[in-house]
């Protein structure tokens, strides 16, 4: 079950996201909780929108803001979706609580022309710093749950979502790195370090 | 009418069915079946009060065996409320301080609009079969009818559940810009083959009643033991596996042990008797025929040649809700609906809600129902 906790989830991102989707395009948003990146989405970038969620009550929220909204499980597959039929189909900060990431993203890859994906950075030093010093499982903005009640149950690195993209013929078209020190992050290779979260625009290799 | 007697609060009070008769010879509705049909008198009741724009108004679409008393009392000492009471009220999701509330007898019902059982005026005898088979589709084409002799220039939004959701989905084929926006609860584009074989069933149990005489029994015997049978497949059809454990369980009816003969022991076996038994005091047979007929024939897929066609010229916001639990009209077939609306690009959103009431959960979770529709009546408003 790909449940996430709105309120306790940091969005640093939103900003990002919008920044990159081209106006008036069409747009999937995968776990879109209460609608709120849509609503921005729709606003500013004029998109046409449309969410899935699986919880009833951030639906309710959808509703209210006039969205359209599906209830569903993303791990299900978006088989109520046509092939490209969308410009882009975003999963943000969702990726690490699907079952089957893998298939998930083979799916946004087959709705959408590209896909956006964003997620908290488990190579962050922070969190290498935790685990080292401390011998704790980390707790940060990006990951803020206790290890017994956390839905992340997919956690990865940039560089892990590198290699993921690479041996699934999926070409990333753009990396955005977000972070305290994101200024500063200039090398690539420095990204899995510094950044809190990823955030990838990728398509299917042609 | 002044009476301002006892109800509660959030009640529309004291209301009364009111009548409209259209399609007056030479002018019959064309229908559906090639067949004319005049002239045609619908039973409605009203709440709320239409706004000077003319902008408010919300029709609801009863079910199978529904009626246009959807809300409030007929008497001061009525016990019994309309049938979606709980949701349309003063302060409830449909709420009659801010909307115009509609609801009619759809045609071929046995509750005051012109069906079966009405006299055919050029014979003076009840219809009975000469009834000619109505659809969906006609039912429509009246209720717009009376849309029109109320004066309502658009629909803000119409609701309707199981039977009524399918009479939802053609008002938004055939009158897109007449409704702003729609909520199709617990329906289908299509009955599924297993929901055409219980209503086979039941009809069966009504023409093999022995008192069915061909459907000419107005003024004797009428068939009580095959539309009670058909009420009790009916029921079956409208619980879950679930509910029916939870609400009465292996218990016995007023007894602990068996008494090795048939009689009715079960609680379930009871229950089912005494919905027979209570259905055939207030429905009549034929009517009961010529309503599941209707349903089986909706099919908009075989209609309009696929459900993607069916939808194209759709503009209506749409609300599509299903319950996990119904078996009747189950959730795969709401979500074809939604996918066939998102193929067309249209304004769509869907919730399946969690419960275990099976097909009737549309009339019984009232809690979520009414935070949901709040919230999609709320933004149209805006």
């Amino acid at each position: 079950m790909a449940r996430k906790i709105e309120s306790l989830v940091f969005h640093a991102d939103y900003e990002k996201i919008i920044s990159i989707i081209e106006p008036n395009s069409k747009v999937l948003d995968l776990g879109c909780g209460t609608g709120e990146l849509l609503s921005r989405l729709i606003r500013i970038k004029n998109v046409k929108g449309r969410g899935v969620e699986i919880d009833e009550n951030n639906i309710i929220q959808c509703i209210a803001k006039g969205l359209s909204v599906f209830q569903g499980n993303i791990d299900e597959g978006l088989k109520e979706y046509q092939d490209q039929s969308y410009d882009y189909v975003i999963l943000n900060q969702t990726l690490q609580v699907t079952h089957k990431p893998q298939f998930v993203i083979k799916e946004m890859l087959r709705v959408g022309k590209k896909a956006i994906v964003s997620f908290p950075n488990f190579a962050y030093w922070e969190i290498r710093k935790q685990l080292f010093f401390h011998g704790t499982m980390p707790k940060t903005k990006t990951l803020p749950f206790e290890w017994y009640d956390t839905p992340n149950i997919k956690l990865l690195t940039i560089k892990d979502f590198r290699k993921f993209c690479k041996d699934n013929g999926i070409t990333i078209m753009q990396e955005i790195y977000i972070g305290a020190r994101e200024n500063t992050i200039k090398l690539r290779f420095l990204a899995n370090i510094l950044s809190t979260e990823g955030l990838f625009v990728i398509t299917k290799t042609a | 009418m002044t009476t301002n007697i006892k109800f509660e609060s959030g009640s529309v009070g004291l209301v009364h069915t009111k009548t409209f008769t259209f399609a007056n010879p030479p002018n019959e509705l064309q229908l559906e079946c090639g067949k004319k049909l005049g002239p045609i008198t619908v039973a409605y009741e009203t709440y709320g009060n239409l706004s000077q724009d003319k902008d408010n108004a919300i029709l609801i679409l009863h079910a199978l065996s529904g009626d246009a008393h959807a809300a409030g009392y007929h008497s001061a000492n009525d016990k019994k409320t309309g049938w979606w009471d709980n949701m349309i009220g003063p302060g409830k999701a449909f709420d009659t301080n801010k909307y115009f509330i509609i609801c009619s007898n759809f045609l071929g019902g046995c509750k005051g609009t012109t069906g079966s059982i009405s006299k055919d005026p050029k014979t003076g005898k009840h219809y009975a079969l000469n009834f000619p088979m109505i659809t969906i589709s006609d039912m429509v084409k009246v209720q717009k009818k009376l849309m029109d002799y109320l004066e309502v220039k658009s629909l803000l939004s119409l609701a309707g559940g199981s039977m009524g959701g399918m009479q939802g989905l053609e008002w938004i084929i055939q009158y897109p810009d007449f409704v702003k926006s729609a909520m199709i609860i617990a329906s289908t584009s299509r009955l599924s083959p297993q929901a055409i074989a219980f209503n086979e069933v039941g009809r069966n149990a009504i023409i093999t009643d022995p008192n069915w005489q061909n459907g000419d029994y107005y003024g004797k015997n009428v068939p009580r033991h095959g539309l009670a049978i058909a009420r009790m497949i009916g029921h079956i059809t409208y619980l879950s596996d679930l509910s029916m454990h939870a609400k009465f369980g292996r218990r016995l009816q007023d007894k602990d042990t068996y008494g090795y003969d048939f009689s009715s022991e079960f609680e379930v076996e009871s229950y089912l008797h005494y919905q027979g038994d209570k259905f055939v005091e207030r429905f009549d047979a034929n009517t009961y025929l010529y309503l599941t007929k209707a349903m089986d024939y909706f099919d908009l897929a075989a209609k309009f040649g696929s459900l993607n066609a069916a939808f194209e010229n759709v503009s209506s916001k749409i609300l599509v809700i299903s319950f996990t639990s119904d078996w009747l009209f189950p959730p795969y077939q709401s979500k074809e609906i939604v996918k066939s609306l998102m193929n067309n690009d249209k304004d769509v959103s869907y919730i399946e809600i969690n419960s275990s009431y099976g097909h009737d959960a549309f009339l019984l979770e009232t809690e979520h129902l009414t935070k949901i529709v709040t919230n999609f009546l709320t933004n149209l408003k805006v």
